[in-house]
C-alpha cells in the first residue's frame, strides 16, 4: 500500500518535471504568435490609413473638392467636384431604391413572418445574396437597364441598391429584434392593429439602429467602384444628367490611379481619402449608436 | 327605446364598422405589402443570376464548355477563353486563404481567451473591423503605390534563390503579380475569418473551456484540443465566406494583378483574375465580347455561389445544434 502509493508520488515527479517546461514553453511561443496575428493586421491596417493620410492630405482642399478635372491630362490643375456630384447622385437612387424596400421587407421577417419557412428562404437568398461580388450587380444592371437605355447614373444607383438591399434588410431586421417583445404585447393589447404597432412602436423604438445600419451601408456602398464602372462610367465633366454618364469618387479614383500622370495620382490619394474618411466616420458612429441601445 | 336612440346607436355602429373596415384594410395592405417586398427580396438572387445568364447566352451558345479550358483572349478574332482567369483567381484566393487564415485565427483567439483585458481587446476588436470596410479600390491604389515597391525586393530574392520553385520560378518580377494580389487580398478577408471564429468561441459553452482547465489542461491545450474542435464549423464557414470574398474582389485583382492574359504558373509574374477582366475590359467591348465578359461573370457566379451556400449551410447547421 505505502510501496505503491509512494510509487505513484514518484511518477508524478518525473512526469511534471520532465513535462511542465515543455507545456510552460509551448505555451508562452503560441501566445507570442497569436499576439504577432494581432500585431501583423494592425500593423497592415496603420500602414494603409498612414500611407493615404499622408499622400491624400497634400491635394485635399476646397479648390479640388468643388473644381473639376477640366484641363488634360499631366497639367498641375484640376479638381473632382464633379466626382462628388455624381457620388452624391448614384448613391441617392441607390437609397431612394433600397431604404424603403429594404425596411418593409425586413419588417415582415422580423414582425409578422418570424419563423416562417417563406422567412427562412427570404434570409437563406439575402445571405447568398450578401456574398454574390459587387461586379454582379454591375453586371446585372448593365443587363437590365444599359443596354436598352446605356450608360446612366440611374443604372449606377440600381447596380448599388442591390448591393445594398441585403445589407438594408440584414441591419434592419437584426434592430428590429432588439425591440422588446413587451412593448409589441402591450400594444396590440390596447388595441392597436398590426400596422399601427409596427409604425407608432416598433420602428420608431427601433430607429437609431436602423438609421445607423442605413448609414453604413450608404457609406460602405459609396466605396465600391466595381458595380459603377459600367453602369455609371465616367464623365470627365459637370454632369447633373440622371440618365447620363457620371463620374464617381471610387471610379474616378481607379482611373486616376492606373494613368502615369503624378497630378492625377495625387487626385486619386485625395479622392481615397475621402473615400476612407467617409467609412471611418460611419463606422465609429454605428459602433457608439450600437453599443448605447445595445446597453 | 325612443326612435332617436335606436338612430344614434346604430349610426354608431355604423361608425365603428366603417373605421374598423378602413383600418383593416389599412392593416391587411401593409401586412401584404411587407410580404411581397420580401418575397421579391428573396427572388432577387435569382433574377441577378438569371439576367446575368440570358446576357450571357450568345457567348454561351458560341464557345460552350471550351471557353473554360480555353487560354486565348482574343477580341479581333472573336475568341475567347478564361482558363487563366480562372487559374488567376482560384490561386489568389487560396494563397490569401494561406496567409489570412492563421492570422484571423491567431487573431480571434488572442481577442477572447482572456490575454489581455478588456480595454485593450475591445479597441483592438473594432480596429479589426475597421479593415474591412476599408474601401477595396483604396487598397487597390496603396497596391500599386506603397506595397508594389516595398516588396519588390523581397520578391526578387524569393525569386532568385528559388527559380526551381514553379510558382515562384520565370523572370525577376517587376511589380504586379498575382502574389500581391494575394497579400492584399489577405489583408481584406482576414478580419472575415477573425470576426466570426470570434464569435463562435464566445457563443460556446463556458463549461466546456472550464471542464478542460479543471482536468489539468493548459490554456493553448484547451484551445486546441477542446475550443477549436468544438468551434470548426463556425471556424469551416467563415473560411468560405472569406474565400468567397476574395474570389468576388475587383478593384484590387484590376490594379495590382497585371491583367496578363495568359497563365502563368509562378505567382511572382502578372496574372489576371474573372473580375479583373471584367473591370478591365468591358468599357471597350464589343457586342460578343460583352457576352463573352458576362459568361465570364456567370462562371465567377457560379464559383461564388457554391462556396456562399456551402458556408451558410454550414453555419445554419451549426446553429441548430446549438440550439
Amino acid at each position: 500500500m505505502s510501496d505503491s502509493a509512494r510509487f505513484i508520488g514518484e511518477e508524478e515527479k518525473i512526469d511534471i518535471s520532465s513535462i511542465a517546461p515543455i507545456r510552460n514553453y509551448s505555451s508562452r511561443f503560441l501566445t507570442f504568435l497569436s499576439i504577432l496575428c494581432v500585431v501583423v493586421l494592425l500593423a497592415s491596417l496603420s500602414w494603409v490609413l498612414w500611407d493615404v493620410a499622408k499622400e491624400g492630405v497634400n491635394k485635399l482642399n476646397w479648390y479640388n473638392l468643388t473644381q473639376i478635372r477640366y484641363p488634360a491630362p499631366g497639367l498641375e490643375d484640376g479638381g473632382f467636384g464633379h466626382a462628388i456630384v455624381g457620388s452624391l447622385m448614384v448613391l441617392s437612387t441607390a437609397a431612394v431604391i433600397s431604404f424603403p424596400f429594404g425596411i418593409l421587407a425586413a419588417v415582415y421577417l422580423s414582425e409578422f413572418g418570424r419563423g416562417t419557412r417563406l422567412a427562412y428562404l427570404v434570409k437563406f437568398s439575402c445571405n447568398v445574396l450578401t456574398g454574390v461580388p459587387a461586379i454582379l450587380c454591375g453586371l446585372f444592371a448593365y443587363a437590365v437597364v444599359v443596354r436598352g437605355s446605356g450608360f446612366s447614373a440611374f443604372s449606377g444607383g440600381i447596380a448599388t441598391g442591390v448591393l445594398m438591399l441585403p445589407i438594408v434588410i440584414r441591419s434592419t431586421e437584426e434592430a428590429l429584434l432588439l425591440v422588446s417583445p413587451d412593448m409589441r404585447l402591450a400594444s396590440v393589447g390596447l388595441g392597436s392593429t398590426r400596422f399601427q404597432t409596427t409604425m407608432r412602436i416598433v420602428l420608431p423604438t427601433a430607429a437609431p439602429a436602423i438609421v445607423t445600419g442605413l448609414i453604413v451601408a450608404l457609406a460602405r456602398a459609396a466605396g465600391e467602384a466595381a458595380p459603377l464602372l459600367f453602369t455609371s462610367f465616367n464623365n470627365n465633366f459637370w454632369s447633373t444628367d440622371l440618365f447620363g454618364p457620371v463620374a464617381t469618387l471610387p471610379v474616378m479614383t481607379y482611373f486616376f490611379a492606373i494613368i502615369p500622370f503624378r497630378p492625377q495620382q495625387q487626385l486619386a490619394w485625395a479622392g481615397a481619402l475621402v473615400l476612407l474618411a467617409m467609412v471611418l466616420v460611419a463606422s465609429t458612429i454605428s459602433r457608439f449608436v450600437v453599443h448605447k441601445t445595445k446597453k | 327605446m325612443t326612435s332617436a336612440a335606436r338612430d344614434f346607436e346604430s349610426s354608431q355602429d355604423i361608425n365603428i364598422e366603417k373605421k374598423m373596415d378602413s383600418s383593416r384594410i389599412l392593416d391587411v395592405g401593409f401586412v401584404r405589402l411587407t410580404l411581397v417586398l420580401s418575397i421579391f427580396a428573396g427572388i432577387l438572387l435569382i433574377l441577378v443570376i438569371l439576367q446575368t445568364t440570358e446576357a450571357a447566352l450568345p457567348a454561351i451558345q458560341q464557345f460552350g464548355l471550351e471557353f473554360l479550358v480555353t487560354s486565348r483572349w482574343n477580341p479581333v478574332e472573336n475568341i475567347f477563353g478564361v482558363l487563366p482567369q480562372i487559374y488567376g483567381t482560384l490561386m489568389t484566393s487560396l494563397v490569401a486563404l494561406v496567409f489570412a487564415v492563421p492570422l484571423g485565427i491567431g487573431t480571434a483567439i488572442f481577442l477572447t481567451e482572456d490575454f489581455a483585458p478588456k480595454w485593450i481587446t475591445v479597441p483592438i476588436g473594432f480596429a479589426i473591423e475597421l479593415i474591412v470596410a476599408i474601401p477595396s479600390v483604396v487598397l487597390g491604389l496603396w497596391g500599386i503605390f506603397v506595397l508594389i515597391p516595398a516588396v519588390r525586393p523581397i520578391f526578387r530574392a524569393i525569386n532568385e534563390s528559388m527559380k526551381w520553385f514553379p510558382l515562384f520560378g520565370g523572370p525577376a518580377p517587376r511589380g504586379p503579380s498575382l502574389l500581391i494580389v494575394s497579400l492584399v487580398l489577405s489583408i481584406m478577408i482576414c478580419p472575415i475569418i477573425a470576426s466570426i471564429t470570434r464569435s463562435t468561441f464566445e457563443s460556446l459553452p463556458r463549461n466546456l473551456r472550464d471542464g478542460a482547465l479543471a482536468l489539468g489542461a493548459t490554456r493553448w491545450e484547451t484551445i486546441l484540443t477542446v475550443m477549436i474542435p468544438a468551434g470548426l464549423s463556425g471556424i469551416v464557414s467563415s473560411i468560405m465566406l472569406a474565400m468567397g470574398r476574395a474570389l468576388g474582389e475587383t478593384m484590387v485583382a484590376a490594379m495590382i494583378s497585371g491583367n496578363a492574359n495568359r497563365i502563368n504558373i509562378s505567382l511572382m509574374q502578372p496574372g489576371s483574375t474573372i473580375t479583373g477582366l471584367i473591370a478591365s475590359q468591358f468599357g471597350e467591348a464589343g457586342r460578343l465580347q460583352v457576352s463573352a465578359l458576362m459568361y465570364a461573370g456567370v462562371v465567377l457566379m457560379i464559383l461564388t455561389l457554391v462556396v456562399n451556400v456551402l458556408a451558410e449551410i454550414v453555419i445554419r447547421r451549426f446553429q441548430n445544434l446549438e440550439q
